[in-house]
Protein backbone atom coordinates (compact mmCIF):
# COMPACT_ATOMS: atom_id res chain seq x y z
CA UNK A 1 0.00 0.00 0.00
CA UNK A 2 2.89 2.35 0.74
CA UNK A 3 4.21 1.93 -2.78
CA UNK A 4 0.78 2.81 -4.18
CA UNK A 5 0.78 5.95 -2.03
CA UNK A 6 4.24 6.99 -3.25
CA UNK A 7 3.18 6.61 -6.88
CA UNK A 8 -0.12 8.38 -6.23
CA UNK A 9 1.67 11.37 -4.70
CA UNK A 10 4.14 11.75 -7.55
CA UNK A 11 1.46 11.35 -10.15
CA UNK A 12 -0.93 13.86 -8.56
CA UNK A 13 1.88 16.42 -8.23
CA UNK A 14 2.74 15.93 -11.90
CA UNK A 15 -0.84 16.87 -12.88
CA UNK A 16 -0.39 20.23 -11.25
CA UNK A 17 3.11 20.71 -12.66
CA UNK A 18 1.65 21.37 -16.10
CA UNK A 19 -1.04 23.84 -17.19
CA UNK A 20 -3.23 20.94 -18.35
CA UNK A 21 -4.62 20.38 -14.85
CA UNK A 22 -5.70 24.00 -14.47
CA UNK A 23 -7.16 24.13 -17.97
CA UNK A 24 -9.20 20.97 -17.34
CA UNK A 25 -10.45 22.25 -13.98
CA UNK A 26 -11.43 25.66 -15.37
CA UNK A 27 -13.24 24.15 -18.37
CA UNK A 28 -14.96 21.63 -16.11
CA UNK A 29 -16.19 24.32 -13.73
CA UNK A 30 -17.32 26.64 -16.53
CA UNK A 31 -19.28 23.91 -18.28
CA UNK A 32 -20.68 22.43 -15.08
CA UNK A 33 -22.07 25.83 -14.10
CA UNK A 34 -23.26 26.58 -17.61
CA UNK A 35 -25.14 23.28 -17.83
CA UNK A 36 -26.63 23.57 -14.37
CA UNK A 37 -27.82 27.16 -14.53
CA UNK A 38 -28.40 27.77 -18.22
CA UNK A 39 -29.48 24.51 -19.84
CA UNK A 40 -30.64 22.90 -16.65
CA UNK A 41 -32.64 25.97 -15.61
CA UNK A 42 -31.60 25.45 -12.01
CA UNK A 43 -33.24 28.73 -10.97
CA UNK A 44 -36.27 28.71 -13.20
CA UNK A 45 -37.58 25.31 -12.25
CA UNK A 46 -38.04 26.55 -8.72
CA UNK A 47 -36.99 23.34 -6.96
CA UNK A 48 -34.33 23.21 -4.29
CA UNK A 49 -32.21 20.36 -5.63
CA UNK A 50 -29.22 19.82 -7.92
CA UNK A 51 -30.85 17.42 -10.39
CA UNK A 52 -30.01 19.55 -13.47
CA UNK A 53 -26.36 19.68 -12.43
CA UNK A 54 -26.03 15.95 -11.84
CA UNK A 55 -27.99 15.06 -14.98
CA UNK A 56 -25.45 16.81 -17.18
CA UNK A 57 -22.40 15.65 -15.24
CA UNK A 58 -21.95 12.27 -17.00
CA UNK A 59 -21.96 14.04 -20.38
CA UNK A 60 -19.34 16.46 -19.20
CA UNK A 61 -17.29 13.55 -17.88
CA UNK A 62 -17.55 11.85 -21.25
CA UNK A 63 -15.03 14.32 -22.68
CA UNK A 64 -13.15 15.61 -19.67
CA UNK A 65 -12.33 12.30 -18.00
CA UNK A 66 -10.59 10.85 -21.08
CA UNK A 67 -8.63 14.13 -21.27
CA UNK A 68 -7.40 13.47 -17.74
CA UNK A 69 -6.68 9.77 -18.22
CA UNK A 70 -5.17 9.82 -21.72
CA UNK A 71 -1.69 10.63 -20.43
CA UNK A 72 -1.60 7.98 -17.68
CA UNK A 73 0.41 5.39 -19.64
CA UNK A 74 0.71 6.80 -23.15
CA UNK A 75 2.93 9.63 -21.95
CA UNK A 76 5.17 7.34 -19.90
CA UNK A 77 5.63 5.10 -22.89
CA UNK A 78 6.31 7.95 -25.27
CA UNK A 79 9.02 9.59 -23.18
CA UNK A 80 10.48 6.30 -21.98
CA UNK A 81 9.98 6.97 -18.27
CA UNK A 82 7.87 3.80 -18.12
CA UNK A 83 11.18 1.88 -18.20
CA UNK A 84 12.42 3.85 -15.20
CA UNK A 85 9.18 3.27 -13.30
CA UNK A 86 8.74 -0.44 -14.02
CA UNK A 87 12.34 -1.33 -13.17
CA UNK A 88 11.85 -0.04 -9.63
CA UNK A 89 10.91 -2.73 -7.10
CA UNK A 90 7.15 -2.34 -7.67
CA UNK A 91 4.46 -4.53 -9.22
CA UNK A 92 2.47 -3.55 -12.29
CA UNK A 93 -0.72 -3.56 -10.26
CA UNK A 94 0.74 -1.08 -7.76
CA UNK A 95 1.68 1.24 -10.62
CA UNK A 96 -1.74 0.92 -12.30
CA UNK A 97 -3.57 1.49 -9.02
CA UNK A 98 -1.38 4.40 -7.91
CA UNK A 99 -1.81 6.20 -11.20
CA UNK A 100 -5.54 5.57 -11.25
CA UNK A 101 -5.99 6.84 -7.69
CA UNK A 102 -4.04 10.00 -8.54
CA UNK A 103 -6.31 10.68 -11.50
CA UNK A 104 -9.34 9.95 -9.36
CA UNK A 105 -8.13 12.33 -6.65
CA UNK A 106 -7.64 14.97 -9.31
CA UNK A 107 -11.19 14.56 -10.60
CA UNK A 108 -12.38 14.57 -6.98
CA UNK A 109 -10.73 17.95 -6.49
CA UNK A 110 -12.44 19.30 -9.62
CA UNK A 111 -15.78 17.93 -8.44
CA UNK A 112 -15.31 19.40 -4.97
CA UNK A 113 -14.72 22.80 -6.56
CA UNK A 114 -18.35 22.82 -7.76
CA UNK A 115 -19.36 23.53 -4.15
CA UNK A 116 -20.57 27.08 -4.96
CA UNK A 117 -23.51 25.48 -6.81
CA UNK A 118 -24.35 23.61 -3.63
CA UNK A 119 -23.97 26.80 -1.57
CA UNK A 120 -26.27 28.64 -4.00
CA UNK A 121 -29.03 26.09 -3.73
CA UNK A 122 -28.74 26.07 0.06
CA UNK A 123 -28.96 29.86 0.08
CA UNK A 124 -32.01 29.86 -2.15
CA UNK A 125 -33.94 27.05 -0.56
CA UNK A 126 -33.86 24.06 1.73
CA UNK A 127 -32.61 21.07 -0.29
CA UNK A 128 -32.15 17.50 0.90
CA UNK A 129 -28.41 17.64 1.55
CA UNK A 130 -28.21 13.92 2.22
CA UNK A 131 -29.51 13.25 -1.28
CA UNK A 132 -27.04 15.77 -2.71
CA UNK A 133 -24.16 14.07 -0.90
CA UNK A 134 -25.29 10.70 -2.28
CA UNK A 135 -25.39 12.16 -5.79
CA UNK A 136 -21.90 13.63 -5.36
CA UNK A 137 -20.60 10.22 -4.26
CA UNK A 138 -22.34 8.59 -7.20
CA UNK A 139 -20.72 11.10 -9.55
CA UNK A 140 -17.35 10.20 -8.11
CA UNK A 141 -18.05 6.53 -8.81
CA UNK A 142 -18.97 7.27 -12.43
CA UNK A 143 -15.77 9.28 -12.74
CA UNK A 144 -13.83 6.30 -11.35
CA UNK A 145 -15.38 3.96 -13.92
CA UNK A 146 -14.56 6.33 -16.78
CA UNK A 147 -11.02 6.84 -15.49
CA UNK A 148 -10.45 3.09 -15.38
CA UNK A 149 -11.62 2.87 -19.00
CA UNK A 150 -9.21 5.74 -19.78
CA UNK A 151 -6.37 3.96 -17.99
CA UNK A 152 -7.03 0.92 -20.16
CA UNK A 153 -7.07 2.84 -23.46
CA UNK A 154 -3.96 4.76 -22.40
CA UNK A 155 -2.15 1.46 -21.80
CA UNK A 156 -2.77 0.18 -25.34
CA UNK A 157 -1.15 3.09 -27.21
CA UNK A 158 1.62 5.61 -26.92
CA UNK A 159 -0.52 8.17 -28.75
CA UNK A 160 -2.49 10.28 -26.30
CA UNK A 161 -5.00 11.43 -28.91
CA UNK A 162 -5.88 7.84 -29.80
CA UNK A 163 -6.14 6.99 -26.10
CA UNK A 164 -8.52 9.94 -25.71
CA UNK A 165 -10.74 9.07 -28.67
CA UNK A 166 -11.08 5.36 -27.86
CA UNK A 167 -11.85 6.24 -24.25
CA UNK A 168 -14.61 8.64 -25.36
CA UNK A 169 -16.08 5.94 -27.57
CA UNK A 170 -15.98 3.23 -24.88
CA UNK A 171 -17.38 5.57 -22.25
CA UNK A 172 -20.16 6.60 -24.62
CA UNK A 173 -21.09 2.95 -25.20
CA UNK A 174 -21.09 2.33 -21.44
CA UNK A 175 -23.24 5.39 -20.84
CA UNK A 176 -25.74 4.47 -23.50
CA UNK A 177 -25.75 0.69 -23.06
CA UNK A 178 -29.35 0.68 -21.80
CA UNK A 179 -30.69 2.97 -24.52
CA UNK A 180 -32.02 2.21 -28.00
CA UNK A 181 -28.91 3.58 -29.70
CA UNK A 182 -26.98 0.58 -28.33
CA UNK A 183 -29.69 -2.00 -27.61
CA UNK A 184 -31.14 -1.76 -31.14
CA UNK A 185 -27.86 -2.93 -32.48
CA UNK A 186 -28.02 -6.07 -30.33
CA UNK A 187 -31.79 -6.56 -30.65
CA UNK A 188 -31.49 -7.58 -34.29
CA UNK A 189 -29.40 -10.67 -33.76
CA UNK A 190 -28.68 -11.33 -30.11
CA UNK A 191 -30.83 -13.41 -27.75
CA UNK A 192 -32.88 -11.47 -25.24
CA UNK A 193 -30.68 -12.38 -22.27
CA UNK A 194 -27.70 -10.81 -23.99
CA UNK A 195 -29.68 -7.66 -24.78
CA UNK A 196 -30.72 -7.45 -21.15
CA UNK A 197 -27.17 -8.12 -20.05
CA UNK A 198 -25.81 -5.32 -22.18
CA UNK A 199 -28.59 -3.01 -21.06
CA UNK A 200 -27.77 -3.66 -17.44
CA UNK A 201 -24.25 -2.39 -18.07
CA UNK A 202 -25.54 1.12 -18.64
CA UNK A 203 -23.83 3.79 -16.58
CA UNK A 204 -26.83 6.06 -16.94
CA UNK A 205 -29.41 3.55 -15.79
CA UNK A 206 -27.43 3.06 -12.59
CA UNK A 207 -26.97 6.79 -12.25
CA UNK A 208 -30.68 7.58 -12.42
CA UNK A 209 -31.27 6.16 -8.95
CA UNK A 210 -28.26 7.99 -7.62
CA UNK A 211 -29.45 11.36 -8.91
CA UNK A 212 -32.62 10.86 -6.92
CA UNK A 213 -30.43 10.51 -3.88
CA UNK A 214 -30.75 6.74 -3.58
CA UNK A 215 -27.29 5.29 -3.15
CA UNK A 216 -28.06 1.61 -3.65
CA UNK A 217 -25.31 -0.85 -2.80
CA UNK A 218 -25.96 -2.65 -6.09
CA UNK A 219 -25.24 0.50 -8.08
CA UNK A 220 -22.07 1.16 -6.11
CA UNK A 221 -21.00 -2.44 -6.60
CA UNK A 222 -21.65 -2.11 -10.31
CA UNK A 223 -19.34 0.91 -10.69
CA UNK A 224 -16.70 -0.74 -8.50
CA UNK A 225 -16.75 -3.88 -10.67
CA UNK A 226 -16.46 -1.91 -13.91
CA UNK A 227 -13.55 0.08 -12.42
CA UNK A 228 -11.70 -2.99 -11.20
CA UNK A 229 -12.32 -4.80 -14.47
CA UNK A 230 -10.73 -2.05 -16.56
CA UNK A 231 -7.83 -1.58 -14.12
CA UNK A 232 -7.10 -5.31 -14.36
CA UNK A 233 -7.36 -5.02 -18.14
CA UNK A 234 -4.76 -2.21 -18.02
CA UNK A 235 -2.47 -4.46 -16.02
CA UNK A 236 -2.91 -7.35 -18.44
CA UNK A 237 -2.18 -5.10 -21.43
CA UNK A 238 0.96 -3.66 -19.82
CA UNK A 239 2.12 -7.13 -18.86
CA UNK A 240 1.48 -8.40 -22.36
CA UNK A 241 3.53 -5.57 -23.84
CA UNK A 242 6.48 -6.62 -21.68
CA UNK A 243 6.55 -10.03 -23.29
CA UNK A 244 5.74 -9.06 -26.85
CA UNK B 1 26.34 -11.37 -9.11
CA UNK B 2 24.54 -11.63 -12.43
CA UNK B 3 23.74 -14.88 -14.18
CA UNK B 4 21.97 -15.54 -17.43
CA UNK B 5 21.03 -19.00 -18.65
CA UNK B 6 20.09 -19.47 -22.33
CA UNK B 7 18.50 -16.02 -22.25
CA UNK B 8 16.51 -15.49 -25.46
CA UNK B 9 14.23 -12.76 -26.79
CA UNK B 10 12.23 -13.17 -29.94
CA UNK B 11 10.32 -10.10 -31.17
CA UNK B 12 7.74 -11.49 -33.61
CA UNK B 13 10.31 -13.54 -35.48
CA UNK B 14 13.23 -11.18 -34.95
CA UNK B 15 15.73 -12.94 -32.73
CA UNK B 16 17.13 -10.01 -30.72
CA UNK B 17 18.90 -12.09 -28.08
CA UNK B 18 19.87 -15.64 -28.95
CA UNK B 19 20.65 -18.14 -26.20
CA UNK B 20 22.92 -15.91 -24.13
CA UNK B 21 24.64 -17.52 -21.14
CA UNK B 22 27.15 -15.66 -19.02
CA UNK B 23 28.02 -14.88 -15.40
CA UNK B 24 29.39 -11.69 -13.89
CA UNK B 25 31.07 -11.96 -10.49
CA UNK B 26 31.28 -9.31 -7.78
CA UNK B 27 34.28 -7.05 -8.35
CA UNK B 28 33.99 -7.38 -12.11
CA UNK B 29 33.19 -4.48 -14.41
CA UNK B 30 31.89 -6.09 -17.56
CA UNK B 31 31.95 -4.14 -20.79
CA UNK B 32 29.01 -5.24 -22.91
CA UNK B 33 29.99 -4.53 -26.51
CA UNK B 34 28.40 -5.01 -29.87
CA UNK B 35 27.20 -3.13 -32.92
CA UNK B 36 23.90 -1.25 -32.76
CA UNK B 37 21.01 -3.69 -32.78
CA UNK B 38 23.11 -6.57 -31.47
CA UNK B 39 20.81 -7.11 -28.49
CA UNK B 40 22.68 -5.22 -25.77
CA UNK B 41 19.76 -3.09 -24.59
CA UNK B 42 17.32 -5.98 -24.93
CA UNK B 43 19.52 -8.13 -22.68
CA UNK B 44 19.81 -5.36 -20.11
CA UNK B 45 16.07 -4.69 -20.20
CA UNK B 46 15.35 -8.36 -19.52
CA UNK B 47 17.76 -8.40 -16.57
CA UNK B 48 16.18 -5.20 -15.23
CA UNK B 49 12.70 -6.72 -15.45
CA UNK B 50 11.34 -4.32 -18.05
CA UNK B 51 10.72 -6.97 -20.68
CA UNK B 52 10.07 -10.66 -20.28
CA UNK B 53 12.41 -13.22 -21.89
CA UNK B 54 10.93 -15.47 -24.56
CA UNK B 55 12.87 -18.33 -23.01
CA UNK B 56 15.79 -18.88 -20.70
CA UNK B 57 16.29 -16.97 -17.49
CA UNK B 58 18.55 -14.71 -15.50
CA UNK B 59 19.19 -13.82 -11.90
CA UNK B 60 20.43 -10.85 -9.87
CA UNK B 61 22.22 -11.84 -6.64
CA UNK B 62 20.52 -15.23 -6.85
CA UNK B 63 17.02 -13.78 -7.30
CA UNK B 64 15.45 -15.14 -10.46
CA UNK B 65 14.17 -12.31 -12.67
CA UNK B 66 11.00 -14.22 -13.58
CA UNK B 67 10.22 -16.04 -10.32
CA UNK B 68 11.13 -13.25 -7.89
CA UNK B 69 11.22 -10.00 -9.87
CA UNK B 70 10.80 -7.66 -6.88
CA UNK B 71 13.82 -9.05 -5.01
CA UNK B 72 15.86 -8.97 -8.23
CA UNK B 73 14.89 -5.35 -8.89
CA UNK B 74 15.59 -4.37 -5.29
CA UNK B 75 19.16 -5.64 -5.60
CA UNK B 76 19.72 -3.83 -8.86
CA UNK B 77 20.53 -0.27 -9.92
CA UNK B 78 19.61 0.34 -13.54
CA UNK B 79 20.23 3.19 -15.94
CA UNK B 80 18.00 2.70 -19.01
CA UNK B 81 19.26 3.64 -22.45
CA UNK B 82 18.92 7.38 -23.04
CA UNK B 83 18.40 8.01 -19.31
CA UNK B 84 14.62 8.62 -19.48
CA UNK B 85 13.23 10.94 -16.83
CA UNK B 86 10.18 12.77 -15.54
CA UNK B 87 10.81 16.18 -17.10
CA UNK B 88 8.37 18.11 -14.96
CA UNK B 89 9.96 17.00 -11.67
CA UNK B 90 12.78 18.82 -9.94
CA UNK B 91 16.04 16.93 -9.46
CA UNK B 92 15.50 16.90 -5.69
CA UNK B 93 11.88 15.79 -6.01
CA UNK B 94 12.81 13.02 -8.42
CA UNK B 95 15.58 11.62 -6.21
CA UNK B 96 13.20 11.75 -3.23
CA UNK B 97 10.66 9.77 -5.25
CA UNK B 98 13.23 7.08 -6.08
CA UNK B 99 14.46 7.01 -2.46
CA UNK B 100 10.81 6.52 -1.40
CA UNK B 101 10.30 3.63 -3.82
CA UNK B 102 13.61 2.12 -2.69
CA UNK B 103 12.46 2.44 0.92
CA UNK B 104 15.48 4.43 2.09
CA UNK B 105 14.77 5.84 5.53
CA UNK B 106 16.19 7.97 8.31
CA UNK B 107 19.88 8.79 8.54
CA UNK B 108 20.83 6.24 5.89
CA UNK B 109 18.51 7.94 3.41
CA UNK B 110 20.06 11.33 4.06
CA UNK B 111 23.59 9.94 3.81
CA UNK B 112 22.82 8.26 0.48
CA UNK B 113 21.06 11.29 -1.02
CA UNK B 114 23.87 13.61 0.10
CA UNK B 115 26.40 11.21 -1.34
CA UNK B 116 24.86 10.91 -4.82
CA UNK B 117 24.05 14.62 -5.03
CA UNK B 118 27.60 15.52 -4.01
CA UNK B 119 29.32 12.81 -6.04
CA UNK B 120 27.46 13.65 -9.24
CA UNK B 121 27.64 17.39 -8.57
CA UNK B 122 23.92 17.96 -8.67
CA UNK B 123 23.72 20.68 -5.96
CA UNK B 124 23.54 23.61 -8.40
CA UNK B 125 20.48 22.15 -10.18
CA UNK B 126 18.72 20.45 -7.28
CA UNK B 127 15.65 22.75 -7.48
CA UNK B 128 15.51 22.85 -11.28
CA UNK B 129 13.06 20.76 -13.29
CA UNK B 130 14.83 17.95 -15.14
CA UNK B 131 13.54 19.02 -18.58
CA UNK B 132 15.49 22.30 -18.29
CA UNK B 133 18.82 20.52 -17.74
CA UNK B 134 21.61 19.88 -20.23
CA UNK B 135 22.13 16.38 -21.57
CA UNK B 136 25.09 15.87 -19.25
CA UNK B 137 23.11 16.78 -16.16
CA UNK B 138 20.19 14.57 -17.23
CA UNK B 139 22.57 11.63 -17.57
CA UNK B 140 23.99 12.33 -14.11
CA UNK B 141 20.48 12.45 -12.61
CA UNK B 142 19.90 9.04 -14.22
CA UNK B 143 23.11 7.72 -12.68
CA UNK B 144 22.17 9.17 -9.30
CA UNK B 145 18.86 7.28 -9.27
CA UNK B 146 20.68 4.08 -10.26
CA UNK B 147 23.11 4.17 -7.34
CA UNK B 148 21.15 5.99 -4.63
CA UNK B 149 20.18 2.75 -2.84
CA UNK B 150 23.75 1.43 -2.96
CA UNK B 151 22.79 -1.65 -5.01
CA UNK B 152 25.04 -4.71 -5.18
CA UNK B 153 24.52 -4.95 -8.92
CA UNK B 154 24.61 -2.11 -11.44
CA UNK B 155 23.47 -2.28 -15.04
CA UNK B 156 24.22 0.89 -16.98
CA UNK B 157 23.10 1.21 -20.59
CA UNK B 158 25.51 3.64 -22.26
CA UNK B 159 26.26 5.65 -19.13
CA UNK B 160 28.62 8.11 -20.83
CA UNK B 161 26.62 8.68 -24.01
CA UNK B 162 26.25 12.40 -24.67
CA UNK B 163 28.74 13.49 -22.02
CA UNK B 164 31.71 15.75 -22.74
CA UNK B 165 35.23 14.34 -22.22
CA UNK B 166 35.50 15.77 -18.72
CA UNK B 167 32.17 14.30 -17.65
CA UNK B 168 33.04 10.96 -19.28
CA UNK B 169 36.19 10.89 -17.19
CA UNK B 170 34.19 11.71 -14.06
CA UNK B 171 31.71 8.88 -14.65
CA UNK B 172 34.50 6.39 -15.32
CA UNK B 173 36.23 7.45 -12.10
CA UNK B 174 32.95 6.99 -10.24
CA UNK B 175 32.49 3.49 -11.68
CA UNK B 176 36.06 2.58 -10.76
CA UNK B 177 35.49 3.87 -7.25
CA UNK B 178 32.41 1.82 -6.50
CA UNK B 179 33.49 -1.23 -8.50
CA UNK B 180 35.37 -3.06 -5.81
CA UNK B 181 32.51 -4.79 -4.04
CA UNK B 182 29.91 -4.52 -6.80
CA UNK B 183 28.91 -6.36 -9.93
CA UNK B 184 28.74 -3.90 -12.81
CA UNK B 185 27.71 -4.23 -16.44
CA UNK B 186 28.06 -1.27 -18.77
CA UNK B 187 27.14 -1.27 -22.41
CA UNK B 188 29.10 1.00 -24.65
CA UNK B 189 30.27 1.36 -28.17
CA UNK B 190 33.26 3.44 -27.15
CA UNK B 191 36.04 0.89 -27.17
CA UNK B 192 38.49 3.10 -25.25
CA UNK B 193 36.02 2.92 -22.35
CA UNK B 194 36.70 -0.80 -22.07
CA UNK B 195 40.36 -0.09 -21.41
CA UNK B 196 39.52 2.67 -18.99
CA UNK B 197 37.06 0.87 -16.69
CA UNK B 198 36.38 -2.74 -17.61
CA UNK B 199 38.01 -5.82 -16.14
CA UNK B 200 36.34 -8.01 -18.72
CA UNK B 201 34.43 -7.58 -21.95
CA UNK B 202 31.97 -9.61 -23.94
CA UNK B 203 31.01 -8.90 -27.51
CA UNK B 204 27.58 -9.78 -28.89
CA UNK B 205 26.55 -9.76 -32.52
CA UNK B 206 23.05 -10.60 -33.83
CA UNK B 207 22.07 -11.60 -30.31
CA UNK B 208 24.83 -14.18 -29.92
CA UNK B 209 27.87 -14.07 -27.68
CA UNK B 210 30.92 -14.00 -29.97
CA UNK B 211 33.80 -13.11 -27.65
CA UNK B 212 34.45 -13.11 -23.91
CA UNK B 213 37.65 -12.24 -22.03
CA UNK B 214 39.78 -9.63 -20.34
CA UNK B 215 40.55 -6.59 -22.49
CA UNK B 216 44.14 -7.86 -22.78
CA UNK B 217 43.11 -11.35 -23.84
CA UNK B 218 40.71 -9.94 -26.43
CA UNK B 219 43.35 -7.62 -27.85
CA UNK B 220 45.79 -10.49 -28.17
CA UNK B 221 43.45 -12.09 -30.66
CA UNK B 222 44.30 -9.52 -33.33
CA UNK B 223 47.75 -9.35 -34.85
CA UNK B 224 47.62 -5.58 -34.41
CA UNK B 225 46.80 -5.90 -30.72
CA UNK B 226 43.96 -3.42 -31.09
CA UNK B 227 40.48 -3.98 -29.69
CA UNK B 228 38.90 -2.29 -32.70
CA UNK B 229 40.28 -4.92 -35.03
CA UNK B 230 39.04 -7.75 -32.82
CA UNK B 231 35.63 -6.08 -32.65
CA UNK B 232 35.44 -5.77 -36.42
CA UNK B 233 36.55 -9.34 -36.94
CA UNK B 234 34.00 -10.95 -34.62
CA UNK B 235 31.06 -8.56 -35.00
CA UNK B 236 30.97 -8.30 -38.78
Amino acid sequence: MKTVRIILRRELASYFATPLAYVVIVIFLLLANLFAFFFGALYERGQADLTPFFTFLPWLYLFLIPAVSMRLWAEERRNGSIELLLTQPITLWQAVLGKFLAAWAFVGIALALTFPIWLTINYLGDPDNGAILAAYLGSLFIAGGFLAVGSFTSSITRNQLIAFLIAVLLCFLLLMAGYPVVTDFFQRWAPQWLVDGVASLSFLAHFENIIKGVLDLRDVLYYALVTIFFLLASTVVLDHRKSK
Amino acid sequence: MIKTQNLTKNYDGLLAVDDLTFTVEPGEVLGFLGPNGAGKSTTMRMLAGFITPTSGTGSICGHDISADPLAAKAALGYLPEGAPHYGEMTVGGFLDFIADLRRLEGAHRKTRLDYVIGRLQLEPVIAQTIETLSKGFKRRVGLAQAIVHDPKVLILDEPTDGLDPLQKHEVRTLIGEIAREKTIVISTHILEEVDAVCTRAIIVARGKLVADGTPEALKARAPSGRLEDVFRAVAA
